[in-house]
């Protein structure tokens, strides 16, 4: 058991980390595209408030572009925290994702608080034997629990909403079975925290041994290490599962707005973009309409500038 | 209410309608077009157009031939997946493939977008019309067919040569106005996988409504305009449209053509030449008035700002940026202004900005934004009490929510109405609903297909529109003003208007915004603006 914990955990979280690292290279890969956004543009400062662009402004292209940062963090911030567009346009399902999403947001943070706690206690134990220590120790059964809830029951209103038409009729079995694995995997955690884990030690055990690599088997015996066991491994699957699916949206989403919906860098002439597109202008087109007739050789150049309908 | 029961339906009932909705099936509209009874009925497609071409519902926009022979049927099957797999290749498909990437990955089915969308709302909810029902049915297709996936992970879907043409036939049920885009938590957009359909369909099978591409944008490249203006012919109605409006106004204009050296290369939507000419009227009127350089050019395709490419396919949309930019290279002006045209605002400024390079990439500005600065400049003195009336305002998508031109518009009014006259619609904006006349509806109109689109895309403007002057008498003799700045939009608010005769019945008028400013002009003699219904 202990070994498959380890060796579970640490695949899990080697696929997690992979397979993010893989999505966000291919999103930041991919091609520039042409202009498609949509507004409002959070980085527009003022304007943003009405919608409004810097099209608005005569003779844009002499001016300076103001960016806000500012614009930008308070529309990201609460939209990950809080799902604003969710519960503006669909306050029914963020009743359930909301719970979903903190729920997780919370399980991450008091997994990231065990590492961290690990890390001190085996680098720094003066730090963890004093007041801060304290603070994460109380911290983290507080964030645990409250997330794992919130987590359980975010997942099952989802799974519930799934069953339900429209959803129902738009879903592949596959996102049934993902909310159940959510439902199963919350589950087993919280029973394993309300009943042999309260506190949270034997999983802060754990997280801490994995964290400065010993593999040593948990303190206690009996459902005092199996629940804590079977818990990490059915987490550690889900955490490696979740970006191999489309519910890696959490990478995607910040594509969305930022190289799509808020993408309004204009290409000035002589500017860095010119470049670009003068080489995608060169990719070989093979569309086969009659008006068209790209035979594979001829460019986006070519065909733009020719109609061989005329 | 006739509609699909499931997904998987758009492969079954072979050559019956998937949906059907008739006006009992609908929200009535506001007074005084408030009696479900007396709405103008949706009448049927012909049997003969039935039984002809594909059938999706009740109404065909894109008359695809039913294939003859199973060799047929197979082609147009294998000819739909050929171009799904060239959409996800960088070299056919570098000016979308991120964003299509992201909205076939990332979609949670979470529905959250249908309420956002006007035909699916109008329709009483019909589960054809959903946004995400042609979505839902062109990822199956992808990932069963072309990426070879179970069906157990992205959902089954059958696939024959009835699922491609109803597909192709139900991307042209929607406005591509991107309001489900802008509700979507995660950023997915329904309408940009409406428009990669109707791509496939032009890019590889050849197929496209014949209003858009062969007498759009075939016609627009051949002699000029889609409206089969030839250079000779647009300068001949440009000098009528000079005299009328210099009789009108009391002021002499004479539009300059081909000036080598201008400032302003101007280019209109031909469609305002051939029915609204008092719109590029006033333009005129406006621009000598304040003393522009300025010209409009007699090249090819120059002096017509549509591109109707940007509805359903990139080459097409290519070769006309490409004809706006080298006219505008060819006079030497500093910047194209674009008229009162909303797709040809997004068309030649916003997406043709990653197409233009070099000598081509000339600054292009919304004519909307330079009116709005002639009124700050002072040059023109205008009276607000000629614009007595009640007035709203209709935002074109294109120009608002896909360009973040909102405020100018506005200040624009606030100009030249007197206060109180102005009201907005709602919701207005960058939330604003479409016209109904969207991605080239406006100028289509074979078989039934102008009652469809009266009866769903265009309802729930009508609807605003009604809503927003409900505390105005709604009579002929109390006319009410409902501006409209964009040629497309103009035409859907004309088509409605005559629908329900609701100028007779109700006194709503419509019209461009600049038609408002000379309107107000002092130096102008007044009346501009005569509500005589054209």
């Amino acid at each position: 058991m202990t070994i498959l914990t380890y060796l579970v955990a640490y695949c899990g979280t080697a696929i997690l980390i992979v397979a993010v690292a893989i999505r966000i290279l291919m999103w930041s890969r991919m091609p520039m595209h042409v202009r498609w956004e949509l507004y409002p543009v959070a980085h527009e400062g003022a304007k943003a408030s009405y919608g409004g662009s810097y099209l608005e402004e005569s003779e844009w292209w002499t001016k300076p572009r103001h960016f806000s940062l500012w614009g930008e963090l308070s529309a990201m911030v609460p939209e990950i925290l809080f799902l604003v567009a969710l519960k503006e346009h669909n306050p029914k399902l963020w009743s359930r994702s909301f719970p979903f999403h903190f729920g997780l947001y919370l399980v991450a943070g008091c997994t990231i608080l065990m590492a961290v706690a690990g890390v001190l206690g085996a680098w720094l134990p003066g730090v963890m034997a004093g007041p801060v220590g304290t603070v994460i120790r109380a911290l983290i059964p507080v964030i645990g629990h409250a997330g794992l809830v919130l987590g359980l029951v975010g997942a099952a209103g989802l799974l519930q909403r799934r069953r339900q038409r429209p959803l129902r009729d738009y879903s592949a079995p596959m996102d049934t079975v993902n909310l159940v694995f959510f439902v199963a995997a919350f589950s087993l955690a919280l029973v394993t925290a309300v009943t042999v884990d309260r506190r949270f030690a034997a999983v802060s055990e754990l997280v801490s041994n994995l964290v400065t690599f010993n593999v040593a088997p948990l303190s206690g015996a009996g459902a005092q290490v199996v629940m804590p066991s079977a818990s990490a491994i059915l987490l550690a699957m889900l955490a490696a599962y979740i970006p191999l699916t489309h519910m890696s949206h959490f990478v995607g989403k910040y594509f969305a707005y930022h190289a799509i919906r808020w993408a309004d860098e204009p290409n000035l002439r002589g500017g860095k973009q010119e470049k670009v597109i003068e080489d995608l202008l060169n990719q070989p087109v093979s569309w086969s309409a009659p008006h068209i007739r790209g035979d594979g050789t001829k460019t986006w150049l070519d065909v733009a500038t020719e109609d061989p309908e005329r | 209410m006739k509609k699909p029961g499931s997904l998987r339906d758009i492969a079954r009932k072979q050559g019956q309608p998937l949906a059907q909705v008739t006006p009992a099936d609908q929200v009535p509209l506001p007074p005084p077009f408030d009696r479900i009874d007396e709405e103008p009925p949706i009448r049927p497609l012909s049997d003969a157009a039935r039984a002809k071409y594909a059938v999706l519902d009740d109404t065909i926009a894109v008359n695809i031939e039913r294939p003859k022979t199973g060799e047929e049927e197979r082609a147009m099957v294998d000819a739909f997946l050929s171009g799904l797999e060239k959409l996800f290749t960088v070299e056919d498909n570098w000016t979308f493939l991120q964003p299509l990437e992201m909205s076939m990955e990332h979609c949670a089915r979470c529905q959250t977008c249908s309420e956002a969308c006007h035909i699916f709302e109008e329709s009483g909810s019909n589960e054809l019309y959903r946004p995400t029902y042609r979505s839902e049915i062109l990822r199956r297709i992808y990932f069963k067919y072309v990426k070879k996936a179970s069906p157990l992970v992205h959902g089954d879907i059958d696939l024959n040569w009835e699922t491609v043409a109803r597909l192709i036939e139900l991307s042209y049920r929607c406005n591509l106005c991107r309001r489900c885009a802008q509700t979507c938590p995660i950023g997915v957009d329904n309408a940009l996988l409406s428009r990669e359909i109707r791509k496939i369909a032009s890019q590889e099978m050849g197929i496209a409504p014949r209003e858009l591409h062969k007498d759009g944008s075939v016609l627009q490249l051949a002699v000029g305009s889609s409206t089969g203006m030839t250079p000779l012919v647009v300068k001949d109605n440009i000098e009528f449209i000079d005299e009328d409006t210099a009789e009108r106004t009391g002021i002499s204009v004479k539009t300059p053509w081909d000036v080598v050296g201008a400032d302003i290369l101007l280019i209109h939507n031909a469609g305002e030449i051939m029915s609204w000419p008092e719109n590029p009227g006033a333009f005129a009127t406006v621009f000598e008035a304040a003393g522009l350089s300025w010209t409009m050019s007699s090249e090819i395709a120059a002096y017509d700002a549509i591109n109707y490419g940007v509805w359903y396919d990139d080459v097409q949309f290519a070769r006309v940026a490409v004809h706006h930019a080298a006219a505008a290279r060819k006079l030497g002006v500093k910047k194209i202004v674009i008229g009162e045209c909303g797709h040809a605002h997004k068309a030649l400024t916003v997406i043709a900005d990653r197409v233009l390079t070099g000598d081509l990439n000339i600054p292009r500005e919304s004519g909307i934004v330079l009116l709005r600065d002639i009124v700050r400049s002072g040059k023109i003195a205008f009276d607000k009490s000629r614009n007595d009336f009640p007035v709203t305002l209709h935002d074109p998508c294109n120009m608002v929510r896909l360009m973040g031109i909102v405020a100018p518009q506005r200040e624009i009014i606030d100009s030249v109405v007197p206060k109180g006259r102005f009201r907005e619609m709602a919701p207005h904006g960058v939330d604003n609903y479409c016209c109904g006349g969207g991605s080239g509806f406006a100028i289509m109109s074979g078989h039934n297909f102008a009652d469809w689109r009266h009866h769903l895309t265009g309802r729930r403007k009508f609807r605003q529109i009604l809503e927003v002057f409900q505390d105005e008498p709604m009579t002929r003799d109390h006319p009410k003003y409902v501006c409209a700045p964009c040629s497309n939009c103009k035409g859907q608010i004309r088509d409605i208007i005559t629908y329900y005769d609701a100028w007779e019945k109700a006194g709503i008028f419509y019209g461009g915004l600049v038609e408002l400013m000379v309107n107000a002009m002092v130096d102008a003699k007044p009346g501009f603006i005569d509500w005589e219904w054209h």
